[in-house]
């Protein structure tokens, strides 16, 4: 599939169920914003500058604590490593490609983004890859600042008792179990969902890291084992 | 708020600045640097161990007990919809059946 239009519209395809999950997300995330005082540019700008909402929504619950600056900007960008590791992994995909296309590329990296590409990039060799990425990726960035901006100007008026913020999770999860592939990845994610249960209460939101640097090891672990028998 | 709105600006735009770097970072070299094979090995595992780690603090921690017992209804629903993923295949109908499955169980509870 070398032909961008059929590229794009795959990777629109592929993404275009988790959007059900990234509504309630951003809207989440906008209502959030302003929850914690925020004004309606900064919670709108916040969406734009930093595009993560995982820790967006962290970000906020810190500023409602009034944390300090320097463990806000610490957290979020601890829960932002994983970036650095989804960065290694789709870069020799785009190695190919100019630094003006892999520079926006870059800004739209997203878990969602990542798990359809990365997967999709596995399994078929002949695919556009840059084109299909951006129909699942930029679609996605639309969704979300539409979703965030409804959120920031609605703000209250979503009731909690619908439990809509168990989208979030939920999102995570739909991309978690395809991710699933082999008897080490299912081991990976036990270990790793076990230790960031355990370390939930670490400060700066290092459970995460640590769960995810765990359950990489496990998974090689089980991996090397499987090799070796 | 004892954080100005200034203070925060400056936060977020560092947060901003400092994702956007580690979203760039392996992107952005255009030299196969060589990456160790036990590195390559385990970028596999990320999606797994990242997204698990995502998923798990929030269903464990975020629900309301059933009936006195250790486990939260986000668990169960989030159990469910974790089935219904793995026969399924469809995002759809897991969030669908997530979501679903956790007001039912808050509306039985």
């Amino acid at each position: 599939m070398h032909r961008p239009r059929l590229a794009f519209w795959a990777g629109l395809q592929a993404i275009a169920p988790i959007l059900l999950g990234i509504v309630p997300f951003a809207t989440i995330a906008g209502a959030a914003a302003v929850g914690a005082g925020l004004p309606e540019t900064l919670a709108l700008g916040l969406s734009v500058i930093v595009y993560a909402g995982a820790s967006q929504l962290a970000a906020l619950e810190l500023v409602r604590q009034d944390a300090p600056v320097f463990v806000i900007v610490g957290t979020a960008l601890i829960i932002n490593l994983r970036f650095l590791m989804y960065s290694a992994s789709l870069a020799p995909h785009f190695q190919a490609l100019p630094l003006r296309w892999r520079s926006p590329l870059a800004y739209v990296l997203t878990d969602q983004a990542y798990a359809v590409s990365v997967s999709r990039f596995t399994d078929d060799a002949g695919i556009s890859r840059g084109w299909y990425y951006l129909g699942a990726a930029v679609p996605m960035w639309i969704t979300w600042q539409a979703s965030n901006a409804v959120g920031v100007f609605l703000g209250a008026q979503v009731p909690p008792s619908w439990s809509l913020d168990f989208a979030i999770p939920l999102t995570f999860l739909a991309l978690l179990v395809p991710a699933l592939k082999s008897r080490p990845a299912v081991l990976a994610a036990l270990v790793s969902a076990g230790v960031a249960v355990g370390a939930a209460a670490l400060p700066l939101n290092l459970g995460l890291l640590l769960a995810a640097f765990a359950g990489i090891g496990a998974g090689l672990l089980a991996d090397q084992h499987t090799r070796s028998s | 708020m004892l954080t100005g709105i200034g203070l925060l600006w400056l936060a977020f735009v560092l947060v901003g600045l400092g994702t956007y770097l580690l979203r760039f970072s392996f992107i952005g070299l255009s030299e196969r640097a060589a990456l160790p094979e036990g590195f390559k090995q385990g970028l596999r595992f990320v999606p797994a161990a990242v997204l698990a780690a995502l998923v798990a603090p929030a269903l464990v921690y975020d629900g309301t007990a059933l009936g006195g017992w250790l486990v939260s209804d986000r668990l169960v629903a989030g159990l469910l919809a974790v089935l219904v993923a793995w026969q399924t295949r469809s995002v759809l109908l897991t969030l669908i059946a997530g979501m679903v499955g956790l007001w039912m169980l808050q509306w039985l509870a």
